[in-house]
């Protein structure tokens, strides 16, 4: 039985995804819909987390329920960077950079989610399904909205 | 002003009726007067369920002339509100005197609303614009158009050239004609192959196509004004519509008043008068919208108040649906939106049980947070209940400006002409086809750059040419001091096509002078989808050219082309352009090709689609429950309703193979910017009845001007207590992105929340603009930058804001009209427009 460690990495990734997309918000506030949408997609990686927590109690994991931003205090000094920066046009370079990393921190998390449903299947644990049923819809989201934003973004960026 | 006669209400009700069926020109009959400042509705004309909405003719004339004056009455239709009625100009020595409602017209038959029967003025005014100006030596100087125009077309050349279309822009508005949308359109698609079109309807409309898409994956409005006539209950979700479509209200007041009348449910924060006529009433808090209809749809699914047979043999995603709705119980709901749940049991009660049930939604859900999101979930008590396409049973996701619809049709506000799919290679080859293009030339990377991006490209810088048409950017769009500052940069090259000098005209290089309704030719389309022609009563003034003719003068300077070297724009007057139109819309769901110049003349409108299989037109879509939805033929797959990510061709498939209505559950978010200690008041803004957007027509129209001169701000009587403030006191509203001061007028709106109408620029003030005098007077100096993911519409409705009293009233009261923004406290004199107010009403019309 190794469920518990993958309870244990996702809670990890996604915890790590819940910064990523804090951080990319920071870092971009004169985008407003990636500053406000990032946010709105870090609660669920916050809610994540605290259900990894709980349902690792099961396995004897003792995991954090509070997701933490790693980056936490450097935020308000991105905030500001990017408003004293968001009239250049490098930002744009910058932001298909995150876009493509968050894509990447996105899908890895959502692999790691197919990897506890199979094992939750294999060991017939409904609860756990179910958890995965219901979050790993929300990490795909994250991927596609990363990918869609890619594809919106980068014709502009990359022809001017 | 000539005054047949004054009298009570009752006394120009009853003389009305005598008047009805005679002779207008016989000089024995007092012609019925009534002060429509005063009375913005006028008089009530009452019926029942099924029958028809009698007919009131309303009219007014310059000065003392009468119809006897009149050398010539012209077809027109409103373009100072979206309701779309029917106007006949009245023409004088070569000039428009008047205006007159058109008895047979489908939308109105025969009412004017204020705006419409007093804001023609506004053509005759002597500061129109007249001739084009230019940009020397930092300062705008006449010029002629071949000047002008060269300077357009050479910074044009330079940046495709240098860049490529990615630097050129076009930022348009919902107050043109289908002709010139349509032209634009293929210009900037087809000619410049451009992502970056978009309009003014960003801010109006966006979320009413949005969510149809959503819903039925294609835009157009499923239901019919004509379902006031025939409904028992109306629902409208932040839809002031006493004072956005006061024709419509009339429509729905004459129901009140008859036999049998229809109960509304009302969900707005302010007690507008269409709250006061409510049967239930919620005043949600500002941003919490998708919550309150989340209860809504959760009390209507456990008490099983849906159609099983419809939703299965119609809809997707019912399952889905019904597990989410779960977790919004009215319990819920009422925390989060302060309504209490037996009043929101009591609204699903009426929603849920009513066998005719028509619903509305207008900015309270498309300018607040989630605004598609909300939208959608109004689109599923429709499809829950199986009420589309049947009389009463209208949903309508209306627009908020004249011709906002024509925007989303003719590909002039980001989407694809006779609503095609960029994400669909066939409706691209199809485009390409009718173009005579090569199919690269159109942008279909994306979808299509809406206005905010458009401001943000230009913003960073890679959007270096802004070509601005019948838009008021630098009032109207959120957070005022950073639109100056992307406006004002010398990089970006600024051309602002309109009809009289603005806040925008200021940072133009090149200004060109626009004609507008009653000095050109053209068509447009209703928020009933209800197609009228409106033709030349004058010339423009001065130098003032059709838009459609300027677009065209850019082509061809430009030396735009299509595939065989041939001119890419084929026509070279409205009626060539309506022509090209129809073509295009040829098979689509907005198909006009039944419809001609010929048939709308005299009409009393059409509404689209109009072709082969309904020759005159048809009153509602979705009858039997069929749907544009099929993966082929759909104008969108749809969205992500939390990051507006755009669904796939492959997903959708999945979910929806038959081409079904699709019900979206929408998850609740808390808003963006909450109050706070230091902010902690819910700053909404809105439009008003006297008024349109930036007053640059209304406000140079006396009556309406009058009534409605000056800024001011709502607040509720606690709040009021609280902070010992009373009506006309002089406030100071503050958020973190600016100030501006406004009179109090204490309404009815709820507590923790402020109201600004957004009308109130600079133009006719001292100070150039807010930010030089320090004196704001622009309710978007304070608002948010942010926007819905999914329509993209900016959100002017939670913003956290303070407010403190900076001097006494001392007897002046606030501006805010009594008739709309009625008093709850102290004793402001009662709004009225005096004899110059004074308009003709005929019930029953003219005979």
């Amino acid at each position: 039985m190794k469920l518990d460690l993958a309870i244990e990495e996702l809670h990890r990734s996604e915890n790590e995804l819940y910064t990523v997309l804090l951080s990319m918000s920071d870092r971009h506030k004169v985008d407003h819909e990636v500053f406000h949408v990032t946010r709105d997609m870090s609660t669920w990686s916050h809610r994540h987390v605290a259900e990894l927590a709980e349902a690792g109690r099961e396995f004897g994991l003792e995991l954090d329920p509070e997701a933490r931003n790693s980056q936490g205090l450097i935020e308000a000094l991105q905030q500001k960077t990017s408003e004293l920066t968001g009239r250049r046009s490098a930002p744009g370079l910058l932001l298909l950079a995150d876009l493509r990393h968050l894509y990447r921190e996105a899908s890895g998390t959502s692999l790691d989610w197919e990897l506890l449903a199979q094992g939750a299947q294999g060991g017939k644990n409904k609860e756990l399904l179910d958890l995965a049923e219901r979050c790993h819809p929300q990490t795909l989201r994250v991927a596609r909205w990363a990918n869609a934003k890619l594809k919106e973004s980068s014709p502009q960026v990359l022809n001017s | 002003m000539r005054r047949e006669m004054v009298g009570s209400c009752e006394e120009l009700a009853a003389c009305a009726g005598r008047v009805g069926g005679r002779r207008v020109d016989d000089e024995e009959v007092p012609v019925p007067r009534r002060d429509r400042i005063a009375e913005p509705w006028g008089t009530r004309t009452p019926y029942g369920p099924g029958e028809t909405w009698p007919r009131r003719v309303d009219s007014y004339l310059d000065g003392d002339l009468t119809e006897d004056d009149v050398d010539r009455w012209v077809q027109s239709a409103s373009i100072l509100h979206s309701n779309g009625d029917g106007i006949d100009i009245a023409v004088k020595d070569g000039r428009i005197v008047g205006v007159r409602g058109r008895a047979e017209d489908r939308v109105n038959h025969g009412r004017l609303d204020p705006k419409d029967l007093f804001g023609w003025q506004a053509n005759n005014s002597p500061d129109r614009l007249t001739r084009p100006l230019i940009r020397r030596d930092g300062k705008l100087v006449e010029t002629d158009w071949d000047t002008a125009m060269d300077a357009v077309v050479g910074r044009v050349k330079e940046l495709l050239e240098e860049q490529g279309p990615s630097a050129i822009g076009f930022y348009t508005t919902g107050q043109l004609f289908i002709e010139d949308y349509y032209t634009l359109g293929l210009v900037a698609h087809g000619g410049i192959g451009t992502n970056h079109v978009d309009g003014n309807t960003r801010l109006c409309t966006a979320t009413a196509a949005a969510a149809l898409k959503e819903s039925f994956a294609c835009d157009g409005q499923p239901g019919s004004y004509t379902d006031v006539d025939h409904a028992d209950v109306i629902a409208l979700y932040g839809h002031n519509v006493a004072e956005t479509q006061t024709v419509l209200w009339t429509r729905m007041l004459d129901r009140l008043a008859g036999p049998n009348p229809p109960k509304l449910v009302v969900v707005d924060p302010r007690l507008t008068p269409v709250a006061k006529a409510a049967t239930v009433h919620l005043a949600p808090r500002p941003g919490t919208n998708v919550m309150l209809m989340n209860a809504l749809l959760h009390e209507i699914l456990r008490n099983g108040w849906y159609d099983e047979a419809y939703v299965e043999a119609h809809a997707v995603g019912f399952d889905e649906l019904q597990k989410q709705m779960e977790k919004y119980p009215p319990e819920v709901a009422a925390e989060v939106c302060d309504v209490p749940a037996e009043r929101i049991r009591e609204a699903a009660r009426l929603i849920g049980t009513a066998e005719r049930l028509m619903s509305t939604v207008l900015q309270g859900f498309y300018q607040s947070h989630q605004a598609t999101a909300a939208a959608v979930c109004v689109n599923n008590i429709h499809i829950v209940r199986g009420m589309l396409g049947k009389p009463g049973c209208g949903l309508l996701q209306m627009n908020g400006q004249p011709t906002a619809e024509n925007t989303r049709e003719c590909g002039a506000d980001g989407d694809l002409p006779g609503f095609r799919n960029w994400d669909n290679d066939d409706h691209v080859a199809d485009l390409a086809r009718i173009w005579n293009i090569e199919q690269i030339r159109i942008p279909h990377y994306a979808p299509p750059t809406h206005a905010m991006q458009i401001f943000r490209y230009a913003e960073e810088g890679s959007i270096r040419f802004l070509w601005i048409i019948g838009t008021n950017p630098a009032v109207t769009l959120p957070e005022l001091q950073r639109v100056r500052a992307i406006l004002g940069q010398e990089r970006l090259f600024v051309v602002v096509q309109d009809i009289f000098p603005t806040e925008t005209t200021q940072f133009a290089d090149v200004v060109l002078p626009a004609a507008t309704w009653g000095e050109k030719t053209g068509t447009f389309t209703n928020a009933d989808r209800t197609v009228h022609l409106s033709e030349k009563a004058v010339e423009p003034p001065g130098e003032a050219r059709p838009d459609m003719e300027v677009f065209l003068d850019f082509a061809h300077r430009l030396g735009l082309t299509d595939k065989d070297g041939e001119p890419l724009v084929k026509w070279s007057d409205p009626e060539g352009a309506f022509e090209g139109w129809k073509e295009c819309s040829r098979g689509r769901p907005c198909d006009y090709t039944g419809m001609s110049y010929a048939r709308l003349r005299g009409s009393g409108g059409i509404q689209w689609p109009c072709n082969d299989e309904h020759p005159d037109g048809a009153e509602r879509l979705y009858a039997d429950g069929r749907f544009f939805a099929d993966a082929g033929y759909c104008e969108e797959y749809g969205r992500d309703m939390v990051t507006g990510a755009p669904v796939s061709e492959t997903e959708y498939k999945a979910l929806n193979p038959d081409g079904k209505a699709v019900l979206k559950a929408a998850e609740y978010l808390p808003p963006h910017e909450l109050p706070s200690e230091e902010f902690p008041f819910q700053l909404i803004t809105g439009r008003t009845l006297y008024h349109f957007h930036t007053r640059t027509k209304t406000g140079r129209a006396p009556q309406l001007q009058a009534a409605a001169r000056e800024v001011w701000v709502e607040m509720s009587a606690s709040d009021a207590a609280g902070g010992g403030l009373g009506e006309g006191d002089l406030l100071e509203i503050t958020t973190p992105r600016g100030r501006v001061e406004a009179r109090l007028r204490v309404s009815g709106i709820r507590p923790g929340v402020v109201f600004l109408p957004f009308h109130y620029g600079y133009w006719d003030t001292d100070g150039a603009d807010g930010a030089g005098d320090g004196h704001g007077r622009a309710a978007n100096e304070l608002t948010v930058t942010d926007w819905d993911p999914v329509s993209k519409q900016p959100i002017f409705k939670t913003a956290a804001a303070a407010v403190r009293r900076i001097a006494f009233s001392d007897g002046v009261p606030s501006a805010a009209p009594t008739t709309t923004s009625a008093p709850v406290a102290g004793s402001p004199p009662p709004t009225t427009g005096g004899s110059a107010g004074e308009a003709v009403e005929l019930v029953g019309g003219r005979s």
